[in-house]
């Protein structure tokens, strides 16, 4: 298997290093197939048990190929439960976080990146240690306030604390507009703009990259999240698509038909996958300006 | 001026500074004025001192969750790091399709929670699972996974090392920051690949390490959607993650007070544990900022 073109090589170099190199890159190569392959197990094992007639489930060996594939157990599971309400639920949680967490972590980090005042620093630095904090210390009291308040059973306890910002994401757009040149601000303060004009029509504009960093992660944490929606939505008709999809399995409907559940389970990464395949070079981004600056 | 800057300033800090103050730092001191007294969301809490606290470290299921997060963090976070690195110098290398490469093993992460549980839950399946198929197949009986006291925390060791994308491409960043020349230079005065990489990559990767570990460590410990749906704490108990046990007791058993002492003993135990990993850093990580400093 040769991976690289060697017309245009000189034939000495071919012969040495450049042959050497060929051999290397096809080892990695195979080692990385191999390991992709292991790595995609789950998910063929998922799609080939979503597509399967019940009675092939438990052949053995297992059939991998579902033939002819079911496309009724995806409508089946999806009816079966009130799918369409989870995913409404799922659906209106993921906007209104998403954006809440882009107006209020732009807006806050704005503020620690180029507003001078006192206290700044310390406030910015007390804020970066809360992401260390576990997430339990919190918790209890944070579950009292809602109850308190009423939400229980309500989607604002999911969604309200979006808004009074993120310290990851506060963090992650800070480092950026730390990059953008004053010029462009000072300019437009001579111009008469004051910060909130300035934060709007300069900074928003330029950091769109990063804005769709940020909206990526947040959709997909929002998403996928367990515990929030666990302890604070008790209703079936208030669920998220995550966590009536722990419920299916201990359903006497569902629970025993392993085509069915699967067929849920790829039913319900498909948004999480479309994004993630849409939106690649974000997710990179935002792994390699945390990675490095951290 | 300077006066209408700071004022600006404030303005902009304070939906950060109200989040904090609001979903934070309060819960904090309430959680702690809480661990110190029996509530049950019916009434006033009422005044117990130590008493939780006591009665935690009397509980032998407490010692039991304490037991199983340390097994977990111990065994998964090293194993995670080291194969992400590995995966990351694999995946740093000239080669075609390295960018799909890249996506196949960060896929798993961006699908993490609920429905990567139920599909790893159906592939530890004793009988019709596909991992124990896999397993006969070069002739090994597998164990029943996750109905087995023995066998159901590996179960979910292994699930975790399926979701290394993350890491690997922290790592995978860090090694790109390292400088080409370095390597060649190590090559020309004759170092080999093992060399090169104990000399140069792991001492230039090494804050990449720090900051890998110590978000691994955090995150070990409040494991627990993966335990919460795969075993639900059980086989007897033996996936009991702190997390599931701080669950249990706060919205099984309502025992609110207590289980805001469950969440400072894992506070102090993080705590701890960061300023460990912090305090040890100077003697593994290596700083020197000319040789960071070029990015390509």
């Amino acid at each position: 298997m040769s991976v690289y073109p060697t017309s245009r090589t000189r034939k000495a170099e071919w012969r040495s290093s450049r042959g050497q190199k060929t051999i290397t890159n096809t080892i990695y190569f195979i080692i990385a197939a191999l390991g992709s392959a292991v790595v995609m197990i789950p998910f063929l094992w998922m799609l080939s048990t979503a597509f399967k007639k019940p009675e092939d489930i438990y052949l053995d060996p297992p059939k991998w190929i579902p033939i002819p594939p079911q496309f009724r157990n995806f409508s089946d599971a999806l009816t079966l439960v009130p799918f369409a309400t989870y995913a409404k639920n799922s659906f209106i949680i993921v906007t209104l976080v998403v954006l809440g967490t882009l107006l209020s972590c732009s807006f806050s980090a704005y503020g620690f990146a180029r507003l001078r005042a006192p206290g700044r620093n310390l406030i910015f630095m007390i804020l970066l240690a809360t992401l260390m904090l576990p997430s339990a210390v919190t918790l209890v009291p944070t579950y009292l306030l809602f109850n308190e308040l009423g939400w229980i059973n309500t989607f604002l306890p999911l969604v309200v604390p979006s808004f009074f910002g993120n310290a990851f994401f506060i963090f992650l757009l800070r480092q950026f507009y730390l990059t953008i040149p004053r010029e462009l601000e000072e300019a437009a303060t001579i111009d008469g703009a004051n910060s909130f004009r300035i934060w709007w029509h300069i900074m928003l504009p330029l950091s769109k990259p990063v804005l769709a960093t940020v909206a990526v992660f947040s959709f997909i944490g929002t998403y996928n999240d367990f515990f929030g929606p666990l302890i604070y939505l008790t209703d079936d008709s208030k669920r998220t698509i995550a966590v009536a999809l722990s419920y299916f399995q201990g359903s006497p409907r569902m629970g025993p038909q392993r085509h069915l559940l699967m067929a849920a389970v790829t039913a319900s990464i498909l948004p999480s996958l479309a994004l993630f395949l849409a939106a690649q070079r974000y997710f990179v981004r935002g792994i390699v300006m945390t990675g490095i600056k951290g | 001026m300077r006066r209408r800057e700071a004022i600006d300033a404030y303005v902009f800090m304070m939906p950060a500074i109200l989040g904090m103050i609001i979903f934070v730092l309060g819960p904090m001191v309430v959680s702690l004025y809480l661990s110190f007294t029996e509530y049950d969301l019916l009434g006033a809490g009422e005044w117990i001192g130590l008493q939780n606290y006591r009665e935690l470290f009397a509980d032998s299921l407490f010692w039991k969750s304490l037991r199983v997060s340390a097994i977990y963090s111990v065994v998964s976070v090293p194993a995670q790091l080291v194969l992400a690195l590995m995966l990351a110098i694999l995946l740093n290398q000239k080669m075609r399709g390295v960018y799909i490469f890249r996506s196949i093993f960060y896929l798993p992460t961006v699908i993490s929670g609920v429905g990567v549980a139920m599909l790893w839950r159906w592939m530890f399946n004793p009988e019709y699972g596909i991992i124990n198929n896999l397993l006969a197949k070069i002739g090994i009986a597998g164990p029943t996974w996750l109905s087995s006291e023995q066998w159901a925390l590996p179960a979910l060791i292994i699930t975790s090392l399926w979701g290394i994308g993350g890491t690997m491409l922290i790592y995978l960043a860090g090694l790109q920051g390292i400088p080409q020349a370095l390597y060649e230079a190590a090559e020309i005065d004759g170092a080999g690949a093992i060399g090169r990489f104990r000399f140069i990559t792991l001492p230039l990767i090494s804050h990449v390490t720090f900051f890998n570990l110590l978000l691994g460590v955090i995150g070990a410990l409040q494991v627990f959607t993966e335990a919460f749906v795969m075993t639900g704490g059980g086989p007897n108990n033996s996936t009991l993650f702190l997390a599931v046990y701080l669950y249990r007791n706060a919205f099984d058993y309502l025992k609110m007070g207590y289980a805001s002492a469950v969440a400072w003993v894992m506070f102090a135990i993080v705590m701890v544990l960061t300023l460990l990993v912090f305090k040890s850093s100077p003697f593994w990580t290596y700083y020197n900022d000319e040789a960071q400093g070029s990015k390509p």
